[in-house]
């Protein structure tokens, strides 16, 4: 706001003066040591024997894994710090899952360059919306390990999308497919007030921001 | 859409309504309105320009008269604290909402009756559920509503007086509480967690195609709604917000 404005009385308890750390907290979030959870709604269990991931949309070939084959494709290790809307960053998350670029490769993407969008499906009918190039270049995975061991359900699993440079929601819990779509739709939180993209350094929590 | 802006608040009056939980009425000039269940984003600036933000649920309905905060004061914290024990009447406090669409509850007379509430809540998760309460209430809608609320001792449920005077005066508002670690003597009420029997005695039936709002700790959250889960609600079912610190 123009006017300098100051709450008196209030003092920081979790300033990070720490140069090189401080650069990795957005504007308006807090470092967090615990793993908080956040869905709106319950928390679904699912049995690994009927898992299934699956690509479908507006293109010719879909795909469809099971939870043994999904195992089967080339995994990675990844560390990353991850910032939920609700004002919460963690640094250094762990994680282990296949990229999400890995995935699209067993489609034919070339033969749809109209396709701009992917639509994030997730148990309980949840959904959100990401550009397709945020996705490829490796900055996105599907992730099923965390911290060295098997993702819980009340954090996604059996398996989550990870997309640690935009704010948390954009990363499903309880993955189930991708829609690959020419035009944007926004998701669950996208339609409910949230920011279509949702950059943390932009701060970009709510529609117009 | 247009963006949610940041705007001045004048706190007019705050009380205490537990030993660590206080109410915050605030003047809100350019307010325009929410939804029971709605929070806001409130933005704290110490002197030297660092700036925390923290979310609290709208503790008064939308028909009411001014806006109203409910903050418990978690100990060591760093937003929570100044809002209950420095923040002094005629002082600003800078927010920005109503935020979130889902974790929601209009009343619609047209449909009135149709899906029960069920409202559970564990602790400070009490305040948007109250919310729903209040607006419920002004407007006359009377809905069958039940409301299990776990608190850890009686003193530490809040809007107690208001709660009861409602539900004497409604006969389709039932109160059922649980206190976890102290009870008053003799009471008769259940002094445990939430669990498959209790849900059993208080929850609607799924044939009655009930609603659930399910806010407090991670933790109560993620049992309530797994037990409800057991009882053959569905997702669609329960809408849960969890405030809680602690991950499970
Ligand atoms: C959508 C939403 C709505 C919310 N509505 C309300 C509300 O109506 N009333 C309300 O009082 N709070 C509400 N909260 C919680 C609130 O946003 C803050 O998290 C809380 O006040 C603690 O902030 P703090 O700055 O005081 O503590 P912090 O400085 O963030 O944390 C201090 C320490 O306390 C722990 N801690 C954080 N929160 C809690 C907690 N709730 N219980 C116990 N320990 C905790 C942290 O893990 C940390 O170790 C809501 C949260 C969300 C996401």
């Amino acid at each position: 706001m123009a006017e300098n404005f100051i709450s008196r009385g209030f003092v920081s308890k979790r300033r990070v003066d720490d140069a090189a750390h401080k650069e990795r907290i957005p504007p308006g979030q807090y470092e967090t040591r615990d793993f908080p959870v956040l869905s709106a709604g319950p928390t679904p269990q699912t049995q690994l024997d009927r898992w299934t991931f699956s690509i479908n949309g507006e293109i010719a070939e879909g795909l469809k894994l099971t939870w043994n084959e999904f195992l089967q494709l080339p995994s990675e290790s990844i560390t990353v710090d991850i910032h939920c809307v609700t004002k919460w960053t963690k640094l250094d998350t762990k994680w282990k899952g296949v990229a999400v670029e890995t995935l699209l490769e067993k489609i034919d993407l070339e033969g749809n360059a109209e396709i701009k969008h992917l639509i994030a499906y997730a148990k309980g009918g949840y959904t959100t919306n990401i550009p397709l190039t945020d996705v490829l270049n490796k900055n996105a995975w599907v992730v099923y390990e965390y911290d060295g061991k098997p993702l819980t359900p009340e954090h996604g699993g059996p398996a989550r999308l990870l997309v640690p440079h935009l704010y948390f929601w954009k990363s499903a819990k309880w993955i189930e497919s991708f829609k690959l779509v020419k035009e944007d739709r926004p998701g669950f939180w996208e339609s409910a007030g949230y920011h279509n993209y949702g950059d943390p350094w932009k701060e970009q929590r709510y529609a117009g921001d | 859409m247009s963006q949610l802006k940041w705007q001045f608040t004048t706190l007019v009056e705050a009380k205490w309504e537990t030993p660590t939980v206080k109410t915050l009425v605030l003047d809100a000039p350019a307010w325009t309105g929410h939804k029971a269940g709605q929070h806001v984003d409130i933005r704290l600036t110490a002197e030297d320009g660092y700036q925390a933000q923290r979310s609290y649920s709208i503790a008064s309905a939308p028909d009411d008269k001014n806006l109203s905060l409910t903050v418990e004061r978690i100990e060591d914290g760093e937003v929570s604290p100044y809002l209950t024990d420095v923040l002094q009447t005629g002082e600003r406090l800078e927010l920005r909402g109503p935020i979130g669409g889902y974790f929601v509850w209009n009343s619609d007379q047209k449909k009135n009756n149709s899906q029960p509430l069920l409202l559970i809540a564990g602790g400070s998760g009490f305040v948007p559920l109250m919310a729903m309460i209040r607006h419920r209430a002004n407007v006359g809608d009377n809905t069958p509503t039940r409301v299990l609320y776990s608190a850890r001792s009686d003193e530490e449920i809040i809007n107690r007086e208001e709660l009861e005077e409602l539900a004497s005066k409604d006969s389709a508002l039932e109160i059922i509480y649980t206190l976890t670690r102290k009870q008053p003597k003799h009471w008769k009420g259940y002094h445990r967690r939430i669990d498959r029997q209790m849900i059993g005695e208080v929850a609607w039936t799924m044939k009655d195609n009930p609603l659930a709002f399910i806010c407090g700790p991670t933790a109560l959250v993620e049992s309530a709604a797994n037990l409800l889960q057991e009882i053959e609600y569905k997702s669609e079912n329960i809408k849960t917000e969890r405030f809680g610190p602690t991950g499970g």
